[in-house]
């Protein structure tokens, strides 16, 4: 009985993956079908075209290009603020500390595109008290969909720095600062360091999460555009198969990196399960 | 706040308490409150902004209620405002979409927590990864192209003998939200997964066995064990997937056909074709509110408490 259950299991688990992966090969397939329409039945020929007519796609490399530029700005701005944020929580108690709590948690609960209107609205509605409508900061543009996404993306940080928080042994900043270490180099030589891993984590994140995103960028975004957002525009009037080009490009590289970093857990669990194996046998040594 | 400035001294601690104040002040409080304020006032021209017509009204909640049609509600013939009808349909299937997911990625959940081996469970994690790293647009996209009407769908159903002529999925066979509900529950089916997931996790295996052992029969150790037990989580991935659907622009406009309105369609149509951000911010208001409802209807279902769904 146990036994099926298990084999149950291995075989629902294999047809999840099925579901998870077969819609992706299709529209990777469809990259090297020669036939004008992004689809690979009937399957008109083999053919690398697509993937040149996507080099050859000038607005799509700018919107690549955005993407990156307002995920860096993303990063810059969520990780001072999420990991500032985290240590600030971790210094308070009580009520305040519930209240300020729910305050930065909630945009990781708000949809997108609230996110994405209120921004401009509030942005646009300064611009006009301070008389300054036409400057570039206050209209719609690709500074607000940073901002906007900042504003849910830095609680991802700080979630993560706060958990990382609970293993510090703030005992360690008192030592350094009897021994008259000052009060900035108490944060970079104590408190970053041991933060560093979860700040890295999170700064990583943070990236993807603002390469991802689309609804917030969708309603602050004026004329320039991001990947995503190039992506659904296309999908929308009138496909060529260089979106699918595009789409068997990024599965490929996500593949490589899941491979990459698969490969690297295996080796460290090898070490250290080597390491351990040692252990055991200088005890057993000892012991005899 | 003295530890604060006892460790980092003042201008450090300063400067955090600004970069804080900055994100909840700049980024959250005040553009929700325009937001909330912006609602209430009339699309005018900008020469007439603080003018006389400048009033606070619920007349762009009232837009909601508009351009009536006849339709039928279990064969009752009525008139339902055109937007309220998008309203309740976006409502409806997201909460369908959330049910789905919901069993699909249960008994997923139970498998990789309890049944597959601990050792394996990094590499099964990363094999459920890897469509995640996916942008949703490419993913929506994938299956526009599964869908499409002379797509590998309706070949391999005419091949095999199962259909006979070509469906035009994207226009439905039960609805017409058919192919967005399928689509949303593809992207958004491992939003359900992981905190299922890590919530079983934590349950000590011990009692699934006293249960068995106790003579009850697999069913009943879900219902009565497994579930209890994993109900932080389950409100966690409802509210995410509901949340994430019913949010969704991407979806329903790449897969949707011309009589699938989805409520985000509806605020983006006001926004950025009629120009009118006024009344779209009163709608996304209203999607607020529902978001919210839905958020404290979870909370109160499952009984948990705010700080267990946003973990």
């Amino acid at each position: 009985m146990s036994r099926n259950r298990t084999l149950l299991g291995h075989f629902y688990f294999a047809l999840f993956v099925l579901y998870l992966l077969v819609p992706l090969i299709v529209m990777a397939g469809a990259a090297f079908n020669d036939s004008k329409l992004p689809t690979v039945a009937p399957w008109k020929g083999f053919t690398w075209a697509w993937f040149g007519e996507l080099w050859a796609d000038q607005t799509l490399w700018g919107a690549f290009l955005n993407s990156i530029l307002v995920a860096l700005a993303v990063v810059a701005l969520a990780v001072p603020i999420g990991t500032a944020a985290a240590i600030v929580l971790n210094s308070i108690s009580g009520k305040f500390r519930a209240t300020l709590y729910g305050f930065m948690v909630a945009p990781v609960l708000a949809p997108g595109l609230v996110i994405g209107i209120s921004t401009v609205l509030f942005w646009n509605q300064m611009g006009h008290t301070l008389g300054a409508e036409d400057v570039a900061l206050f209209g719609r543009g690709l500074h607000l969909s940073a901002l906007g996404q900042v504003s849910y993306i830095a609680a991802y940080v700080m979630l993560l720095v706060l958990a990382r928080l609970q293993s510090f042994d703030p005992g360690l900043e008192e030592a350094a600062l009897d021994l008259g270490a000052n009060h900035g180099q108490v944060l970079r030589r104590i408190l970053l360091p041991h933060l560093y891993p979860a700040i890295a984590a999170s700064a990583a994140i943070a990236f993807f999460q603002s390469i991802e995103n689309f609804n917030v960028t969708l309603f602050t975004k004026a004329n320039e555009t991001t990947l995503t957002v190039y992506v659904f525009s296309q999908v929308r009037s009138g496909i060529t198969p260089k979106i699918n080009a595009l789409a068997f490009l990024l599965i490929v590289l996500t593949l490589v990196l899941a491979l990459v970093y698969e490969m690297n857990r295996r080796r460290r669990a090898r070490i250290e399960a080597e390491r351990q194996a040692e252990a055991r046998r200088a005890e057993e040594a000892m012991l005899a | 706040m003295q530890d604060l400035i006892r460790r980092y001294g003042t201008g450090l601690s300063a400067l955090f308490c600004l970069l804080v104040a900055f994100w909840i002040v700049m980024l959250i409080i005040l553009p929700n409150f325009a937001m909330f304020e912006q609602s209430f006032r009339p699309y005018l021209p900008v020469a007439e902004i603080g003018g006389p017509k400048d009033v606070y009204s619920l007349a762009n909640y009232g837009k909601i209620l508009d351009n009536g049609f006849e339709t039928t509600i279990f064969g009752l013939p009525v008139t339902m405002p055109i937007h309220i009808k998008t309203f309740l349909d976006t409502v409806f299937y997201s909460s369908l979409v959330t049910f789905f997911t919901l069993v699909f990625a249960y008994p997923l959940a139970y498998y990789l927590a309890k049944i597959a081996s601990p050792r394996s469970i990094p590499t099964l994690l990363l094999l459920l990864f890897i469509p995640m790293w996916v942008s949703e647009a490419l993913r929506a996209f994938a299956w526009y192209v599964i869908l499409t009407f002379n797509g590998p769908l309706n070949a391999a159903l005419k091949a095999l003998g199962i259909i006979e002529e070509s469906i035009r999925w994207q226009n439905g066979v039960f609805t017409s939200y058919d192919a967005i509900v399928i689509v949303l529950t593809y992207c958004y089916v491992l939003f359900m997964l992981f905190p299922i997931y890590t919530a079983i996790t934590s349950l000590d295996t011990n009692q699934i066995e006293a249960a068995e052992d106790l003579g009850s029969p697999w069913w009943r150790t879900h219902w009565r064990v497994v579930i209890p037990h994993a109900k932080p989580g389950i409100a966690s991935g409802c509210v995410m997937v509901f949340m994430l659907s019913a949010g969704s622009l991407l979806v329903p406009t790449v897969v949707g056909s011309t009589k699938a309105n989805w409520f985000p369609q509806t605020i983006y149509t006001w926004f950025n074709d009629a120009l009118d951000w006024n009344t779209g911010a009163a709608y996304s208001m209203i999607f607020l509110l529902v978001c919210i409802f839905f958020v404290i209807l979870m909370m109160r279902l499952f009984k948990v408490k705010l700080s267990d769904i946003a973990k």
